[in-house]
Parts: C-alpha cells; structure tokens; sequence
C-alpha cells in the first residue's frame, strides 16, 4: 500500500515536472519567441513575418511601425516578430530562404553570415530601387556592404564605429585618465599600474570574437582578405597584431574573459563586478551597458581606440545587420518599401539612435545636437561623456573590413580554434595563424 | 474475394509486415540511397547539383576537423562503453537484490535524468561547469584550495563535462535493461549455488554476468551507436556548434556544420557516409566476436 502512494506520488511529480519542460521548450529556445505588433493597424491591415536574433530590434521596428501605418492607411502592416538565438535564426533562414518554404517576409542577417546567402543566385530581393531615394544621405559603403553585383540585398542598421569602454571608476582608482591614451603603448604603460594598484585586469584578450583582430588589422589598413576576397589570415600585420595582444596579456594588461569575448552574458557579469576595465567594441555594444551592466551607470567613458602608431585611423566599422526581404515575401513591394522606410529615412536614423543607441548611418543625425545630446536620451544620462563628441572626432578615420564568401570560414576557424590556441594556450603566434591560413584553405576547397 | 485474399495464409503475414517494410524503406533505405549519391555531387540548396565524383571523399581525408571529430566521437563512446556498463549493472545487481531497501525510489531516481531535456540538462551542466569562481563545481573546489578551473575551454576537462553529463542522463535508462535482464534468470539457479557453497563474488561472475550476456551486448551495441551519434549534449554544453579548439565537435556536429551551418550538404552527406560506415564495422565486429551471428545450438 505504502508503495503504491509512493509510486503515484512519483507519476504525478513526472507528469507535472515533463508538462513543465513541455511548455518552456514551445515558447523558449527551439521555436523562438513570437509576438504581434500591431502599430495602430486596423483589420485590412497586410501580417508580415519579421525573423531577428536581436531582441532590441523588434523595438525599433514597433516604433517605426505605429508611424507607418499612420502615414499609410491603405497600406497598413501588422509585424509578427520572431526572435530567435543566432545560429538558429542564420540556420533556419538559410534552409527556408533556399528550399523556398516557411521563411519569413523579413528577416535580419548578420554581417558575418551574409556572404552565405548571397551564394550562387541570392533567394532575397534586391532594394535598389528603395535604397535609390536615400543615396546620398546614408553612407555608401553600408549599402555596399550588402551587395552583391550591383544588386542590394540588405538594408543596414549602422556604422558600428568602433570605440574604446573604460570604466572610469577603476582607472581612477589606479591613478590613470583615459585620455591620455593615444597608442598601445601608452595603454600597456596604463594597463601596468592599474594591474599593481588595483590587482584587476586593464582589458579583456577576446577568444570568441574577432573585433580586436579587425580593429588592429583596420588601423595598419590591412585586412583578413586580399584584394581578390582570398583569405590572409597569416599576414605581417596580423602577426603584429596577435604579437601585440598578446604581450600586453604576458604583462597582466589584458586577460580572457568568460564567454570569451564582451558581448556575451559571462562577461556583462564580469564587467558588472568590475573586475576589467576596458572593452574595445563597436559603438551598439552601448546598448549591452544600458541594459546588462546597469551597475555601470555612470562610471563608463567612451574614447577613440589606442593606435599602434600616432596618426593611424582610430576606428573600424565593427558588425552589422542587413535587414532583407525574401523571394517568397507575400507582398514584396510592401515589405521592401516599409524596411526601406523603417531603416534608410531620417526619421528611422533618429529613432535607431533613440531606441537602439547604434550610430545611425545618415550621418546627418550624427550633427543634430537636439537629438545626440538630447538629456532625456538613456544612452546619454547612462554614460559619462556624449558618444557623439567622440563619433564626429573620428567621423573620417573609420575604416572597413571586408565580408566575402571566405567571411564566414575564417571567422569560424579564429573563433574557435586559433584565438584559443594564442591567448588559452600560449601556441607560437606565427605557428598558429599559419595553421589557420592552412585550414581555411582547406575548408574552402 | 476480398475475404480469401485476407483469410489467406500466405498472403497475410505479408500484409501485417507491410507498415513496417514502407516505414523502412520510405525513412531508411531512400534516404540512404540519396545520400549516397549526394555524397558525390556538390549540392547547395536552391541550386542545380553537379556530380563531382569522389572530390567530397578525397578533401575528406584530407580534413584535420573531420579526424578531429572523429577522435571525439570515438573517445566519448569508449568513455561512456566504460562507465555505463559496469556501473549500471552492479547498481542493477544492487537493486535487484532482497536485501536492499528503498529500491522503488532509487530505481525512479535513477531514470528521472533521462525525463530530463537534453536542453535543460545541458544548460545545467555548462553553468555547474563554467569557469567562473563562484560556478558550482569551482566553487566546491575551491573550498578544497584548488584554482578556479576553465573546464569548457580544455580537452580532458571539457571531456569530463561532456561524460558527466551523459553518465547522469543514461545511468538509469541502462540500468533499467539490466534489471530486466535480471528479472529472466530464474533464482533456483542461485539457490542451488548457495546449496553448493558459491561466494556472492562467484555467484555474480558465474552465474549473473554469463546470464545477462543477452543484455550485455544489447546495451553494448545501442552505446556504441548513441556515443558515436551524440550531438545534442555538446552542442547545449558549449551553447552551440563551435566549442573553443573543437574539442566538443562530433561528427554528427561536424555533418550538422557541413549541411546546415555551411549549406555544404554533398559534403555532408559525405560525413553521414562515412558515420555509418563505421558505425556499422565498429557494430558489427562486436555482434560477431559475441557470437551474435551464430545460429541457436539446440
């Protein structure tokens, strides 16, 4: 008898415990969350699909949304926003997008997946004619960066002007100002003295993520690939580069970090507790800082990059986002002309500094002082000088690093085995960047 | 006419097989066959495939991923064959034994893991294994002096994750075969070995292990393909397909990378080939030296 409670006991607790992974798993991970946004549209209103991987899209486009559907109301649209994890998202666009079933009217693509859907014949429309309008006040080589032939593919959300994130409070506390940092050098020397005073870490060495690679490579006007698109992984430049980084890790100015890199949950705690000073990330990663380090509030400064060398371009164009629309797209011409609007107008460039907190790629916003200094801004209160002062100082001096087909691969084979072989294991920087180079050829057969 | 067609004897066993003949062929033999010859041709959805002969098989071998891939299936099944053998069949003999008390609890204890989502259960484990100081297993240690330890990012230690984590999913499951196996050998045989005098230690070696023989290589066999299938638990344990230095990288993983990630899929299905390719040489070297293949004596 006692068993038999004791059996039933345990039945129901399974049922209750497996009904609870039942309904996490539908709205959690595997099918992504989905939500509604109406914007004001009335019942005729066309449901379009919109697929991201970064949740704080889905509000730019909600504001976006209301003032389309005010300004078009025969033409008025209700957005089903499905947010999804990174590689699930790319992955499931990508067999969606080229089996032609189930994917979305709109989707993101990160930059560094584009070149995979631009492969062969691109399943996505081409914008030209929506982009036409907005030539001349969006920056030309965003346009360019989703290109393909001539055709344009996606539609950017930003420059993603590359900056570096001290944290004031810590550098105080060592007896180092930040500005004062021009070179590497000069943040080798600063990184020094708040390791002996303070015992924490000036900067993180990034083993999941290329930005520093890129951003050293930008400055000596180099790249990852040739002129051709043909991977270069093992260049001069970024020898000295990988040298670079990792003598300051040698001397205790820069140490890995958990998750391997700023932008990822890990590290927002480590920053969050103050245990490195610096990150040196494209200008979105404020938004990280607004809303996962807010115990940071007010202690962050933003500053141009140290240069290996005075007089090198202070800054590169790190990440992005194309917003496409696809084949299959239940009313292309609606789809093309709200993501044009959504992200190419002035307005939409005020409200992607607004919302998002990216740098707008009409760099006519990035001169509307009621609109970058605006006190009411979060991005503005949060940080302890305007982002802005620093963007318009660097405005000419930023540099791009291609994305071609090889992209993907050479992201693939740094991110997780040679970073990791240089920084976790101390491998012959020459020695590991020419395994890399031999691999990605190799891969890319 | 109807009625003698179904009423026949010859022909109704061939109707009652039928579901499980279509299921077989539709899901197994087509799929194999297609991907057998989509291993030779360069396929990218969306677009004509071209036939590239053995191209696929010949930058196969010389991919130093695809070994490494190979090497971690490989040594993640020889891990598991290790563990989840021995241990679940003594905790099975243990159970299984009059002596024991509480073993309707421990039996359910043990199976509850594998209830458990692989996706739940990995996530689980890559925080209890991160390598912050204040993550569960580093901050036990360091109650003992030891330095925090970065268990994702090394091979041996990652391994432990990887295996840690299968232990505790699959103990059970296995465990249960085994108490079934055990269930079939009848107790007058231990009974008469007591009568005999046999020690505990004889009556197991002698007597269990020779009877659970059945069981053993049923076990053995669905381990070797379950550890050279795993995906899913590295994937969640390093929050997707691309562990630091690949030291979590399956070959599933790998043909997932290829197919999927890569939209590669001639190559992958090239790396599917080769996957049952040895599965099936690994398997069936094992049912034949068992002596699976030899005909019943009596």
């Amino acid at each position: 008898m006692k068993n038999k409670w004791i059996i039933s006991l345990l039945v129901v607790s399974m049922l209750v415990f497996l009904a609870g992974c039942g309904s996490k798993s539908n709205s959690g991970k595997s099918g992504g969350e989905s939500s509604v946004l109406n914007g004001g549209a009335g019942d005729a209103a066309t449901e379009l699909s919109y697929w991201t991987f970064v949740e704080l899209h889905g509000q730019h486009f909600e504001k976006m949304l209301e003032k389309w559907n005010a300004a078009n109301p025969d033409r008025q649209i209700k957005l089903n926003v499905t947010v999804m994890p990174y590689d699930d998202m790319h992955n499931k666009l990508s067999i969606a997008v080229q089996t032609g079933v189930g994917a979305p009217d709109i989707a993101d693509i990160e930059l560094g997946k584009f070149p995979d859907f631009l492969a062969g014949e691109p399943q996505l429309e081409p914008l030209n004619d929506v982009a036409e309008p907005y030539k001349g006040t969006v920056v030309q080589s965003q346009l360019d960066l989703y290109a393909k032939e001539g055709k344009i593919y996606g539609l950017s959300t930003h420059v993603g002007a590359t900056v570096a994130f001290y944290n004031t409070e810590i550098l105080d506390e060592a007896g180092v100002d930040y500005k004062s940092i021009v070179t590497w050098d000069d943040f080798k020397k600063a990184g020094i003295q708040v390791y002996e005073k303070t015992g924490k870490y000036m900067g993180t060495a990034d083993t999941s993520a290329i930005w520093q690679a890129s951003l050293l490579l930008a400055q000596q006007e180099s790249d990852l690939t040739d002129a051709d698109g043909k991977p270069q992984v093992n260049s001069p430049e970024m020898v000295r580069a990988m040298t670079m980084l990792k003598d300051l890790q040698d001397n205790n100015v820069i140490s890995t970090i958990a998750g391997g890199q700023p932008d990822t949950e890990e590290a927002y705690g480590e920053f969050n507790s103050g245990n490195y000073a610096t990150a040196f990330m494209p200008l979105w990663q404020m938004s990280r800082y607004t809303n996962y380090m807010k115990d940071l509030s007010g202690k962050i400064a933003i500053a141009p990059l140290p240069v290996l060398e005075k007089g090198m371009h202070r800054s590169y164009g790190g990440g992005g986002t194309g917003t496409v629309v696809t084949k299959t797209a239940k009313d292309v011409q609606l789809a093309k002309d709200f993501i044009a609007y959504a992200k190419l107008s002035l307005d939409a460039n005020i409200e992607i500094w607004n919302t998002l907190g990216f740098d707008p790629i009409n760099m006519s916003v990035w001169d509307m002082k009621d609109v970058t200094h605006n006190p009411e801004n979060q991005f503005v209160k949060y940080f302890v000088n305007n982002p802005f002062d620093v963007l318009n100082e660097i405005k000419e001096e930023i540099n791009l690093i291609k994305s071609t087909s090889a992209s993907p691969t050479i992201n693939n084979v740094l991110c997780t085995v040679t970073l990791n072989e240089i920084f976790e294991d101390g491998k012959d920087i020459q020695q590991a960047l020419d395994d890399a180079q031999t691999q990605i050829e190799q891969e890319l057969k | 006419m109807i009625k003698n067609f179904l009423y026949s004897q010859k022909v109704a066993p061939y109707v009652f097989v039928l579901p499980f003949v279509l299921v077989f062929i539709i899901f197994w033999v087509y799929p194999l066959l297609s991907s057998f010859g989509m291993s030779f041709q360069k396929v990218t959805l969306g677009q004509e495939a071209s036939f590239i002969g053995a191209d696929n098989y010949t930058k196969l071998m010389g991919d130093t991923i695809f070994f490494k891939a190979v090497r971690n299936s490989a040594v993640y099944m020889i891990l598991t064959l290790l563990i989840l053998i021995p241990f679940p069949m003594l905790f099975a003999v243990l159970i299984n034994s009059k002596a024991m008390w509480g073993r309707e609890f421990f039996k359910s204890s043990f199976f509850f893991p594998a209830l458990t989502s692989v996706v739940v259960a990995g996530t689980i484990f890559r925080l209890m294994f991160g390598e912050m100081e204040g993550s569960l297993i580093n901050s036990i240690l360091g109650v003992f002096g030891v330095e925090p330890i970065k268990f994702l990012k090394g091979q041996t230690t990652g391994f432990i994750a990887l295996v840690a984590l299968a232990s505790w999913r699959w103990m059970g499951v296995n465990m249960l075969y085994f108490l079934s196996g055990l269930k079939n050998i009848p107790d007058d045989y231990y009974e008469a070995a007591s009568i005999d005098g046999a020690s505990a230690f004889q009556r197991f070696t002698r007597i269990t292990i020779p009877l659970l023989k059945p069981t053993t290589i049923y076990v053995l066999t669905i381990s070797i393909y379950a550890g050279l299938a795993m995906f899913i638990e590295s994937m969640m344990l390093w929050n997707g397909n691309n562990s630091p230095k690949n030291i979590g990288l399956t070959i599933v993983g790998y043909l997932y990378r290829q197919g999927i990630e890569k939209n590669n899929l001639g190559y992958a299905a090239a790396v599917g080939i080769v996957l049952l390719i040895i599965t099936m040489v690994i398997n069936l070297t094992q049912l034949a030296f068992s002596g699976m293949f030899k005909k019943e004596e009596d």
